[in-house]
């Protein structure tokens, strides 16, 4: 095909990451891209290095340690690994942000949602305090939350775990980014929120276009979610195409092994 | 629908908590009945704050209850005195979720498998060290790995752990309270497969408390789905997943996201089921099924052993078509 192929919104190439010199790399020089708007699913169990490598595209390292990175991270075409600290800090929630798997450990527990989401529209925008706070009602309510004008002045001990994961949403889209990433958004969360978050984030895609970066280690919140998947395994990609091929014919045995294990809610054959 | 005497049998269970600043109670299990056969596993399934977990600690007497009666092998826990309570601990035993917080992180794992074995006095003192050889090969570990501490294993074998510690005393029931929720998805699907060996070899019986249906849908012999403190439809595990009675039930199964791309895409492409469940708690006079239970229990049977509460049904729904009642 001679389809005429844009540069990807993020390009990585070679990318290592180590914590501390000398340390053995959790990510051993992975290379992936993804396009603009475009949604992609990393799957892989705890210690694989998706978290690490997910941080590493915002220069983040997980809490309490410092990591050491390597090889390349295009975006938009500018190279990440190379960026002062102003610069990265400046693409770090406007372009590319991020949410989490625990909400209550992101959020400020002393401070109104409101006061946070605030912070962030006037940190990017430059905006007064008046209209910040009306930007974080209409995102409050655009993520579906009931009230938002007086939930704004609620304190995050007063939302459920849905609503909070909620809130974190609306905070990474406030500036309407070109890539979110999203680390096991739903892991912690019962089957009906988990599938409201899931359509939440959806909705919000296709509204502001941006790329979906969606990380978990189940298959099944992967399946309707992305168009493509990268298989991670000991710090390496074992395994990517389009995610129903992956589903039909993963090639790897470690994908089989964990399509295997997710647990089918119907027997073969049977009628959902 | 058995004739012998179930292994445990709850009626009417309820617990209750003081409301905060003196405001109302809350009312966390409310009419709880259920029974377990010996050998088989109960799953018990709903959201967080559905009463599941309160239900299990209250089985096990770890909870004050408000009314109601747990009999386990023939006998009233409800009625019988802390030293006979304590007594009956040997036979009902509890896994939890964490295997992080619930082993002593100061204590080998030889001292943490012996300890049930010393407050029970189950075997001589000299045969401790051998009982302990052997829990640790019954959940598939390494015994040379015994004088090592909880942080040198990984969360698979930590579980393993704490299940070889709930079975030292050889108990006839366990409760395991979402056992494998905190696990990646191929440890759980061991930790499973080892929960089902054990159940096999040692006749062990199992109320499995999870909001993962699809696990509970492999383990579990029969199924209750809780709402709200009340459980809203129990039944035989293939009845209650294929046909679904309450509302609650089909909402929750819904969710459920599946393996399978094209599936899973119409499954978030549909508008979700989020009706009030408690809107309808309670009432008087006939119920959804067009049915006039006088002052019996609001349960309405659908076939044998498979029932739903008509009482806690949503009004914007529709009714379902009258069926007859197999006991009225």
């Amino acid at each position: 095909m001679t389809v005429h192929n844009p540069a990807p919104l993020l390009r990585v190439q070679g990318l290592t990451a180590r914590f501390g010199r000398g340390a053995q790399p959790v990510v051993k020089g992975i290379s992936f891209q993804i396009g603009a708007g475009e949604a992609v699913g990393f799957v892989g169990e705890s210690g694989c290095g998706k978290s690490v490598t997910a941080r590493a595209l915002m220069r983040l390292a997980p809490e309490g340690s410092s990591v050491e990175l390597g090889g390349s991270v295009l975006f938009q075409g500018e190279e990440l690994l190379q960026l002062g600290e102003n610069a990265i800090c400046d693409i770090r929630g406007r372009r590319i942000a991020m949410v989490f798997q625990d909400p209550m450990a992101s959020l400020n527990p002393v401070m109104t949602v409101g006061a946070q989401i605030d912070d962030i529209v006037r940190r990017h925008t430059g905006v007064g305090k008046l209209a910040a706070r009306q930007r974080s009602i209409s995102l409050l309510d655009q993520v579906g939350i009931r009230d938002a004008a007086q939930r704004a002045n609620d304190y995050p001990h007063q939302f459920s775990g849905g609503m909070r994961q909620r809130v974190l949403i609306a905070m990474a889209v406030s500036c309407a980014p070109d890539l979110l990433i999203a680390d096991e958004p739903t892991t912690a969360l019962d089957v009906t929120v988990q599938a409201q978050i899931l359509r939440l984030l959806m909705r919000l895609r296709h509204e502001l276009g941006m790329a979906l970066m969606l990380i978990t280690h189940d298959f099944g919140v992967i399946a309707g979610m992305v168009e493509r998947v990268y298989v991670m395994l000991d710090g390496e990609i074992v395994e990517s195409g389009g995610v129903d091929a992956v589903f039909a014919a993963p090639q790897h045995s470690y994908t089989r092994a964990l399509l295997d294990a997710v647990p089918r809610l119907h027997a073969p054959g049977e009628r959902p | 629908m058995t004739t012998s005497t179930p292994l445990l049998s709850v009626r009417d269970l309820a617990v209750s908590f003081p409301g905060r600043n003196g405001g109302a109670p809350v009312r966390a299990v409310q009419g709880v009945s259920f029974d377990l056969d010996a050998g088989q596993t109960l799953g018990l399934v709903g959201e967080s704050g559905s009463g599941k977990t309160t239900t299990g600690r209250a089985v096990l007497q770890l909870q004050a209850i408000e009314r109601g009666s747990v009999h386990l092998l023939g006998r009233n826990l409800t009625t019988s005195s802390a030293a006979q309570v304590r007594g009956m601990r040997r036979h009902m035993q509890f896994v939890l979720q964490n295997p992080y917080s619930s082993l002593h992180p100061r204590m080998a794992i030889a001292s943490i498998l012996a300890e049930p074995l010393q407050v029970h006095r189950s075997v001589p003192r000299s045969a401790i060290p051998a009982r302990v050889t052997e829990l640790m090969e019954l959940v598939g570990l390494d015994p040379g790995t015994l004088q090592r501490y909880p942080h040198e294993f990984s969360g698979g074998q930590r579980q393993r752990i704490v299940i070889a510690r709930a079975l030292a005393v050889h108990p006839d029931f366990v409760v395991c309270d979402e056992p494998v929720s905190s696990l990646d998805v191929r440890t759980q699907a061991q930790i499973v497969a080892l929960l089902q060996s054990l159940q096999e070899r040692l006749g062990l019986s199992y109320l499995f408390i999870a909001h993962d249906l699809a696990i509970v849908r492999h383990v579990a012999h029969r199924v209750a789905v809780m709402y709200g403190g009340h459980i809203v439809e129990m039944g035989d595990t293939a009845a209650v997943f294929e046909r679904p009675g309450h509302p609650y039930t089909r909402c929750l199964l819904d969710s459920v996201p599946v393996p399978d791309p094209q599936l899973q895409r119409q499954r978030l492409a549909q508008v979700p089921l989020e009706p009030d469940f408690r809107a309808h708690a309670g009432g008087s006079g006939r119920c959804v099924f067009g049915h006039d239970h006088h002052d019996g229990p609001a349960w309405h049977w659908l076939g044998p052993g498979h029932g739903v509460s008509c009482r806690y049904w949503p009004p914007d729904l529709a009714r379902p078509e009258p069926v007859p009642d197999p006991t009225g």
